[in-house]
């Protein structure tokens, strides 16, 4: 899977490009860069990126520390919240919400002051 | 669209469960509706205007100093009391009060957003620092103090801070935001440490009445995801430049205090979120569980006096603040930490900080050292 931060996707006629957000002190894990403009290949064989296989490559690709804080296990961390496309992941199906081309992501940390 | 009222309430339904007409944004937490944007918007600041209503938490007239630290919290809280003083016409003069605490780095910070709430919602700030209250600032106390125990001076100096804040602002309220994470947080806290005392106080919505200044918490049943999405909205513009995520109408500051790594109540909040995972209702459960504890009458609770010396609410000769700064005037750090059974700092809750630490650290194995 490969990754461009650059905005305007070169690959957008092979691979599927994203637009991350990182919000609520998550963007502490990617050097303070709040919006990210990404593109994942698909594997051979996948139709969609699916959010388990983008939060994969995001923590690979995307975290550059303390990825514990980000991720759990398969899914985000408890206590961060998942927007796809301005709605909640819990109506989408979660780890199974498949994503279009240009669909807009956003993890909220709320683990901190109020 | 489907014609007709009456759309059945199924898990797969694909339009909010309020209108009939949106796509839903958000399943809610509290009830596992999926409920659209504009639907949100609308009960999440009717059920607030309930708990305003039905707990009677102010008079027409009042002065309210809304407890503000740039956070989400506390800025939600800030834009949500504003719009409903006026479309309901609570009467209320409404401050904002800010707690400088002098920490480099997290505090100086976060007071910037507070400064721009207060341009955008026309509220009066104040801010009060521990530099001018005591004479110390967080940075000076951890560089005598080091790492641990931070919470607990943190913790008692901003409680009194913002009661000197709200003196000054001569308010008749303060607000805070605490949400009902943080509640249920506090109850399990309280339960962990065997805080008796605190447990019986800790899920009132007023506190403090009998004190200086009462203090209510209007998000008391409000859960942290909710008051996170709502002001938020992320909206793609379709032009060539992908210009695009502003949030809504509200700016806040988030990262964590410095010193927080360490707090106890890092252990609290690990638990419900992950109970929230499994069982979002568990929150408001732990709350009404809270609320129905019972305190046996032979258990022997601390008396509330004051301070001997600066006259604060107390229930020991001094008051804790009083007691770690003498200790740190003294060059005796250690000073009212460690091993005592005296309950201090009368009114209730432990928690009127940033979801950061506790007061008393001694039960605390993580950042309270147990020597002398």
């Amino acid at each position: 899977m490969r990754c461009s931060e650059s905005v305007g996707c070169p690959w957008s006629d092979v691979a599927c490009c994203y637009w991350i957000y990182c919000s609520g002190g998550l963007e502490l894990l990617c050097d303070s860069v709040k919006m990210h403009n990404v593109n994942v290949d698909l594997e051979n064989g996948l139709e969609q990126l699916t959010m388990k296989d983008l939060l994969a490559w995001a923590r690979t690709n995307l975290i550059k520390e303390r990825p514990e804080m980000f991720m759990k296990g398969d899914t985000v961390r408890p206590g961060v919240l998942v927007l796809v496309n301005d709605c909640d992941w819990e109506l989408s199906g979660q780890l199974d919400t498949t994503l279009q081309e240009k669909d807009v992501v956003v993890f909220i940390s709320t683990l901190h002051g109020g | 669209m489907e014609e007709g009222n009456k759309i059945p309430k199924s898990a797969s339904s694909r339009l909010c469960c309020r209108c009939n007409e949106r796509k839903p944004a958000l399943k809610r937490p509290k009830t596992l509706e999926q409920i659209c944007r504009k639907c949100f918007y609308e009960v999440f600041e009717e059920e607030i205007h309930q708990v305003i209503v039905g707990n009677q938490l102010f008079k027409a007239g009042e002065r309210v100093a809304i407890g503000a630290s740039g956070g989400k919290d506390s800025t939600v809280l800030a834009y949500v009391m504003s719009e409903l003083n006026r479309r309901h016409n609570y009467g209320l003069d409404l401050f904002l009060l800010s707690v400088d605490e002098g920490i480099t780095g997290y505090r100086d910070d976060s007071l910037e957003t507070v400064k721009r709430n207060e341009v955008q919602y026309g509220l009066p700030l104040k801010i009060v620092s521990y530099k001018e209250l005591y004479g110390w600032t967080m940075d000076e106390i951890v560089k005598v103090i080091g790492l641990k125990n931070n919470c607990t001076f943190c913790g008692v100096f901003r409680r009194q801070a913002l009661d000197r804040g709200a003196a000054y602002l001569k308010v008749d309220k303060l607000v805070t935001g605490h949400n009902a994470d943080d509640i249920a947080e506090t109850v399990l806290l309280n339960i962990l440490r065997g805080d008796v005392a605190r447990l019986s106080r800790c899920t009132s919505i007023t506190t403090g009445e009998d004190g200086p200044i009462p203090r209510c918490k209007p998000f008391k049943y409000t859960y942290e995801k909710e008051i996170v999405i709502y002001p938020c909205s992320y909206c793609k513009n379709l032009n060539q430049n992908h210009t695009y995520a502003y949030f809504k109408k509200l700016d806040y500051f988030s990262t964590e205090c410095i010193y927080s790594p360490n707090a106890y109540r890092g252990f609290a909040r690990e638990f419900i979120k992950d109970l929230e995972r499994i069982r979002p209702r568990a929150i408001v459960d732990i709350i009404k569980s809270g609320e129905n504890f019972r305190i046996s009458t032979s258990t022997k609770m601390p008396e509330q006096g004051t301070c001997e010396r600066c006259g604060y609410i107390s229930s020991q000769k001094w008051c804790k603040a009083c007691v770690l700064l003498e200790g740190l005037n003294r060059g005796l750090p250690k000073l009212g930490i460690g091993r005592s059974r005296g309950l201090e700092n009368g009114n209730g809750n432990r928690k009127d900080m940033e979801q950061n630490g506790d007061v008393r650290s001694i039960e605390s194995k993580q950042c309270g050292s147990l020597d002398f």
